[in-house]
Order: structure tokens, then sequence, then C-alpha cells
């Protein structure tokens, strides 16, 4: 039991890493920082593969059977003599308490292991990719500060822990984003990421106090029991508030309309960032909460239907946008938005394993993808623009295949391990939803097609067709060093092999994946038929465990779908020459202008919300609010001031003349004036001869003698 | 003849209010602060002539009404008068002494430093 008691080392490993590099980084040689960074990413990495295992063992246990592991190292935040004491929902006292305490159940060994696992590929392809630049401890610091993070959120067993996490990662995205700090455009987009983040922080944020009120607990066990105690009713508005406000959360920090705006820019990080933080690992936190947050998503189904809509239109969305796009790290950056739709898709329509399961080989394929784009960056001499690349294949061969493999399993091919993934999530959105919002299937497949062209356009724009690239550049075309091409040869065994694990029971598999999560969703299932609509979902449930035409005819489709895209790609691109043409922009000219120009929703954000750019003469947005609070700040504060001190000078000025007239002239000095003028004619008395006061006090004295003597 | 020559009180009388009445008038008309003391002692002096003489004519009176050679309180109090009038010349003549040194006169009208 020793990985899983001190589990706690996983996170702290980094952690160990990121400090090292922070204090004595600079002073380093590069070998040492390699060292020290890579070597505690693959100690975690172990540890963690031995805590899972640990984990395995412990949990198939009589009397742990199927309950999460949880270790509690000391009370965080709120102690219980501490003032933080409110009363819950329902009036009983509660604490608002976090642990230092770490959570290890299904869902969260399978974000622990792919995080650990890819991101130990990818900081070794990062010593083979990042050897040139400078700043190697910079970046190798802050990729170990984001393990950390990312290790922290997974690992955390409440909400508080996880928003520490949750911020942590923010803030290496942040930092790594804008890594090449020298260059405007990467900083804007360091800004852009965390501004949106915080968007949906703030969300998070709110949906955790109304947990927090509503549960009087913010632990996650706690909750999921509460919530699955059957006290709370279906529907029930504050779930549903707190389930949407921490949607908003996922939004920001998983890239979905319409938060999602920041995440094509974070390209401008190095490529080895984009695999790891902005599609592996970090850009599914939103999915982990979300599925983390299941028992009370269920009982919320608003916001279930929201979350689905949102997830299939940020699929097509982001899906049309990658048709056209010509920068490679940017296609694949749609594409992880796509894919992140469809991972909330599947969470929306309720099935949650197939959502785990496809950000699982997605993470795999989508890491090997953004490195063989690095890859292709580092041969190409830094190009990036698919334009002016093309006919690699034979050139960089490794490169090549490994991203083959990759670009098969996104599209769907089976059998790699994203045809697994996204059949399971098209198949549960077709027997679970019904009715009208059937079309979110038909949102899904048409996602699908568009996956298939706009992979099999990057492959056929960069690896076959004529060569469009300078001789200078072409000259220097290398095949990429061992340090690299070992992550990419492994990252393309997963990316084949992954989707295996829950290979699905009409195809003669045993779904064991979806067996190894039940203990998370198991109790889904039982909530959703209580619902209502029991009848289609009991069928549903039925058909998935059974096999059913249907689900074959779906998965034909889908792999239809897939040929038809990749037919398409192949017909267009395949022997494309300098100056080639796009289809979509032969078609439909205007169509092709609005993908190319991704809806122009960055210059609606710039008209609406951050004022950037003025609509007429109104400027809208931040900077507007800030022009108008400027305005009411010179125009009414500053008048108010002003008038304020106008009316204190007009009352000091009469003060002042009351002061010296009234109170000075007639109060004090009028009776010392008075005094005076009294006083001339009794002074006249007093002539300062003393023999004239003896002769008065004679005089005085015989007028009283004969006063008295002839009275 | 006899009776021409008998001394009564009334001569002592007006013997003292005489000389009170050249005190008074040497006091209120002379500027010399000398001879303003000399006119009090005069004043004293007639007050004790007075008080003299009414403890004589007291002592012809009858024991029982309080008379009798040994009513002496007349007598008693002008002795006491007269060291006062010592003591007040003593206190008068520092003061004009410390006067003198200022002002380098001795004339009352120019003691006027307090007037207004």
């Amino acid at each position: 039991m020793f990985f899983l008691n001190h589990i706690w080392l996983i996170p702290l490993l980094p952690a160990f890493g990121a400090t090292i590099m922070f204090f004595f980084g600079r002073k380093l040689q590069k070998a040492t920082v390699s060292a020290v960074c890579v070597g505690t990413i693959v100690l975690a990495f172990l540890m963690a593969c031995g805590a899972v295992w640990q984990y395995s063992a412990w949990s198939s246990t009589q009397e742990h059977f199927h309950q999460p592991y949880q270790t509690i190292l000391y009370t965080w935040l709120g102690t219980d003599t501490g003032h933080m004491n409110y009363a819950s929902h329902g009036g009983s006292p509660a604490l608002f308490q976090a642990d230092a305490g770490f959570l290890l159940d299904p869902l969260s060994s399978i974000w622990l292991l792919f995080v650990t696992g890819v991101g130990m590929l990818i900081h070794i392809y990062s010593t083979g990719y990042m050897a040139h630049e400078g700043g190697y401890y910079r970046f190798f610091g802050y990729l170990n500060l984001f393990m950390f993070s990312m290790l922290t959120l997974i690992l955390a067993n409440n909400y508080v822990l996880m928003f520490v996490g949750w911020e942590g990662v923010g803030l290496c995205s942040y930092l790594l984003i804008g890594f090449y700090f020298h260059r405007k455009s990467a900083t804007d987009a360091g800004n852009k990421a965390f501004i949106v983040n915080r968007i949906g922080d703030a969300g998070f944020l709110l949906g955790m106090f109304f947990i927090a009120w509503y549960f009087g607990s913010l632990r996650f066990t706690d909750v999921t029991a509460a919530a699955r105690s059957g006290h709370f009713a279906i529907g029930d508005p504050f779930i549903t508030a707190a389930t949407l406000l921490l949607f908003v959360g996922a939004c920001g920090k998983s890239a979905q309309l319409p938060l999602y705006v920041w995440l094509p820019d974070a390209m401008e990080g190095p490529t080895p960032v984009s695999a790891l933080i902005h599609a592996a690992t970090m850009v599914t936190a939103g999915v982990y909460m979300v599925a983390r947050s299941n028992a009370l998503f269920v009982l919320a189904p608003t916001s279930m239907k929201t979350v689905a809509i949102v997830g299939a239109l940020t699929a097509i969305f982001a899906a049309s946008i990658g048709l056209v796009q010509n920068d490679i790290k940017r296609v694949l950056a749609y594409s992880t938005v796509s894919q992140l739709g469809y991972m909330f898709l599947a969470l929306g329509v309720g099935a949650f394993s197939a959502s785990v399961f496809h950000v699982f080989t997605h993470a795999f394929f989508k890491a090997l993808l953004f490195l063989g784009a690095g890859a292709v960056i580092h041969s190409m001499s830094g190009e990036q623009d698919m334009r002016n690349m093309g006919d690699l294949a034979h050139r960089i061969p490794i490169t090549y295949r490994t991203m083959l493999v990759a670009t098969l399993a996104i599209a769907g091919i089976p059998p790699f391990a994203g045809f697994f993934s996204k059949d399971e999530i098209l198949w549960q959105t077709w027997t679970k939803e019904t009715d009208a919002y059937r079309i979110l299937w038909f949102i899904g497949y048409a996602t699908a097609l568009m996956t298939a062209f706009y992979m099999f356009r990057l492959i056929y724009l960069t690896f076959f067709g004529k060569p469009r690239m300078s001789h200078e550049v072409e000259h220097h075309i290398h095949e990429c060093p061992h340090s690299m091409a070992v992550p990419l040869l492994v990252l393309a065994l997963f990316s084949l092999s992954a989707g295996w694990l829950s290979w699905p029971p009409s195809l003669g598999g045993s779904a064991r994946f979806e067996k190894f999560l039940a203990p998370v969703f198991a109790k889904e299932a039982q909530v959703f038929q209580e619902e209502g609509k029991a009848a289609q979902l009991a069928a549903g449930e039925k058909e998935a465990e059974h096999t059913s035409p249907t689900e074959y005819l779906l998965m034909f489709l889908s792999v239809g779908a897939a040929a038809v895209g990749w037919g398409m790609a192949r017909r267009s691109y395949n022997n494309a020459d300098k100056g080639y043409s796009e289809p979509i922009a032969v078609a439909a000219p205007p169509v092709y202008n609005l993908l190319l120009n991704k809806y122009y929703v960055d210059e609606g954000y710039d008209y609406v919300f951050t004022g950037r750019r003025k609509l007429g003469n109104v400027r809208l947005g931040v900077l507007g609010l800030g022009e108008a609070s400027s305005w009411v700040d010179s125009h009414v504060i500053d008048a108010a001031v002003n008038d304020v001190g106008w009316i204190t000078r007009l009352t000091a000025t009469i003060s002042s003349w009351w002061d010296k007239w009234i109170i000075d002239g007639i109060g004090v000095n009028g009776p010392a004036i008075l005094a005076r003028m009294l006083s001339y004619p009794a002074r006249l008395f007093e002539w300062g001869l003393v023999q004239w006061y003896a002769l008065v006090m004679t005089a005085g004295l015989v007028g009283f003698v004969f006063y008295y003597v002839y009275h | 003849m006899e009776s021409m020559l008998h001394i009564t009180t009334l001569h002592y009388l007006v013997l003292g209010a005489a000389l009170f009445l050249l005190g008074v008038i040497g006091v209120l008309t002379r500027r010399n602060v000398v001879v303003v003391l000399m006119s009090i002692e005069l004043i004293l002096n007639a007050v004790n002539l007075n008080l003299v003489a009414f403890s004589h004519y007291w002592q012809g009176m009858p024991a029982r009404l309080g008379g009798g050679p040994l009513a002496l309180h007349g007598q008693v109090f002008a002795i006491f008068v007269i060291t006062d009038a010592a003591a007040e010349a003593a206190v008068g003549l520092g003061i004009l002494i410390a006067f003198f040194r200022n002002k380098e006169t001795v004339n009352i009208d120019e003691v006027n430093l307090l007037k207004w």
C-alpha cells in the first residue's frame, strides 16, 4: 500500500522539480535541468502506475468494494474552531471546509495515468524540441509546475483544492503561451487565455458556493452521497443553477462556445505546450469536473441538455472552421475544440464513461498530432503554414507515419482508438436522446465527416503533393532526433491500441473501460430512468448491452463518413502544387471567407465585449464600459465633487464673514467697545493724586458724620 | 478763678480736634511725603489724646458703672496706637526710600504709576 498511502507524493514530485528550477535553474546545465524535470515526471508516472495498481487491488477487496480511496493530510481551509461556520440549506450548521486531501477512484485513476504518461512523453520530447531555445530551465520549470497543478486538480478530494489546481493550470497555461514573451502576439494570446478563463472561473466559484451552501460540504464523496440519497428532486432549481455555473467554468477551461476563443490563440506557445496543455490534459479538466459532478448533473436535466447542445454546437462550429485553416497548429487547435465538444455532447446525454473514454483516447492521438506537427515545424525551420509545405512523407518518414496513425485515429477509422470512443459517443447520443434531440446525433455525425476531411487535408497538404517550400528550407529538412521520435512512436502505439480497452460488446468485446468506471457513474442510469422518459431509455440501455442492427448501421455510417472525408481530402489535395485551390473557396467563396475568418467571432467579441472596435460611434464592451465610467467619473462624480467643493467654499465664505463681523465684531469686540466707551467718564474720577482720594474720603467721612448727627 | 484753671475733658477734646484738623490739613495739602507722614502722626496723636481724655474722665465715674481708678482701657489702647504709629512710620519711610531710589523725588503727586 506504499503508493496508495503516499499518493500525495505524485503531485509533490513535479512541484519539487519546479522549485529547483525556480531557485537554481538559471545556473544549471541543460542536461541537469532535463534530468531533474523529466526525472520527477518519470517518478510521478511510476508512482501513479503503482497507486492505480494498488487501488484496483484495494477496491476489489470485500470491505472496500468499489469504494473511492481517500486520504486526508490535514484540514487546509476552515477548521472546526474557525469562523467560517454558516448555515447550509435547511438550516443545519455546516463548515466551509476543505482538506488537503486526495481522492483516487476509477475516474481520477484514468486521468492520473494519461496525464502522467502523456506528460512524461511530452517532457522527453521537449528535451529535443527545446534543445536550441533560450529559457530552457524556465520552460521545464513551468512544465513541472503545470504537472503539479494538473495532478492537484485530478487528485483533489474537494472542489476547493480542485479549484487550486484549476487556477494553477490556468496560470501555467498563461506562462507557457507567453513563453516567447518578446513576441507581442504571444503575450497577447497569454492574456487572452487568462482573461477568458477568468470568466469561466467565476462561474466555477459561484457553482462551488452554491454546492457548499446547498449540501453543506465540498468533498466530492459527501456531495455525491447527498445527491444520490434521494432527498433532492430531479430538476431541483438550486442544483440546476449550481451545475450550470460549474458548466460555465468547464466552458472556460475546456474551450466551449462561447468561451473557446482563447484556445486557437494559445497556439502561440511552444508546440509541446500545445500538445500537453492545450490538447491532452488541461483542456479536459472541464470534462473531468463535469464527470466528477455527475451525480449533480443527472439531477438537473436542464443542465444536461445545455451541456449536450453546447457540446454539439461547439463540435460542428470548430470543425467547420478547421476545414479551411492554413496554419498546421490552428487546424489542430480547432480540432481540439471540436473534439472537446464531442466530449461534452457525451456528458450531456449522460454517456459519462463514453466521454471519459474519448478524453482518454483523444489525449494520445491529439498529443501525437501536436508533437508530430511540432516535428514538422522543427524540420521546416519554423514554418507553420501548410501552404508552404508538401511532399514531406518520404523526407521525415517517422513523423509522417506516426501522424498518419493519429489521423486515422481521430478520423474514426477502425481499429484505431478514435473509432471506438467516437462511435460510442454517437451511439449513446442516438440511443439516449429522443425526437428532436436526435439532431444532436446528426450534428455529431456531420462533425465526424468534417473531422476526417480536415485531418486528411492536413496530411495531404503537409506530406503529399508538390513541395511548396523555399529551397533554403527544403535544404534543411531533417528527421527529428531520437528524443522526439521515441515519444511519437510510443504515442502512435497508444493511438492505435488505446481504444481496444473498450472494445464494444457488439463487436465481441467486453467494454472493460466502461466497467472500470462503473462505480463512479453506476447510479446515473437508474436516475435517468426515474426521470419519466423511462421507456425509451430502458430500451436504449437494453440495446446498448445487447447488439442491435441500428448500432451496426450507425457504426457503418460513421466509418463511411470517415472514408468519404478521407476520399474528398485526397481528391482535393493529393496533387496540391503552389497556388492550389481550396474546394470550398471554389464552390462557395462567401462561405470560405466566413470560415477562414473564423465566423468573425473575434471581431464580434471586439465589437461587443472588449470594445477594441467601435460600433459606429458607440464603443461597447469592457473598453466601452471604461469609457463610460471615465465619462461618468469626469462629468458626474467629479462634477459632484466640484459642486460639493463649491458649496463648501461658499459656506466657508459666509461662515468666515459671519465669524469676522458678527461673532468677532458684535459678540466679542462689541462689549469691549461698549466697556471702553462707558469707561471714559468713569476714569475721569481716577486722576491719580493720592491727596485727592484722601480729600474725597475726608469729605465723605464728614458727610456721613453730618448725616448721622443731624438726621 | 479756680473754675477758670480747671481743665475739663472738653478742653482735651478741643485740643484733640485742633490737632486732628491740623493733621488732616497737612495730609491733604502737603506734597512732601515726609510731611504727610508727620501729619498722619499728628492725627494719630490727636486720637491718642481723645482716648486718654475719655479714659481719665471714666476713672472719675463710680465703680458700679464700670469706672474707678482701674478703668485704664483708654490709656492702654493709646500705648498700642503709639506702637502702631511707630511701625507705620517705619513702613512708610521704608516705602518712601524705595520710591526715592526710583524716582529721585519725595513728592506725593508724582506717585501716579497706577493711573490709567
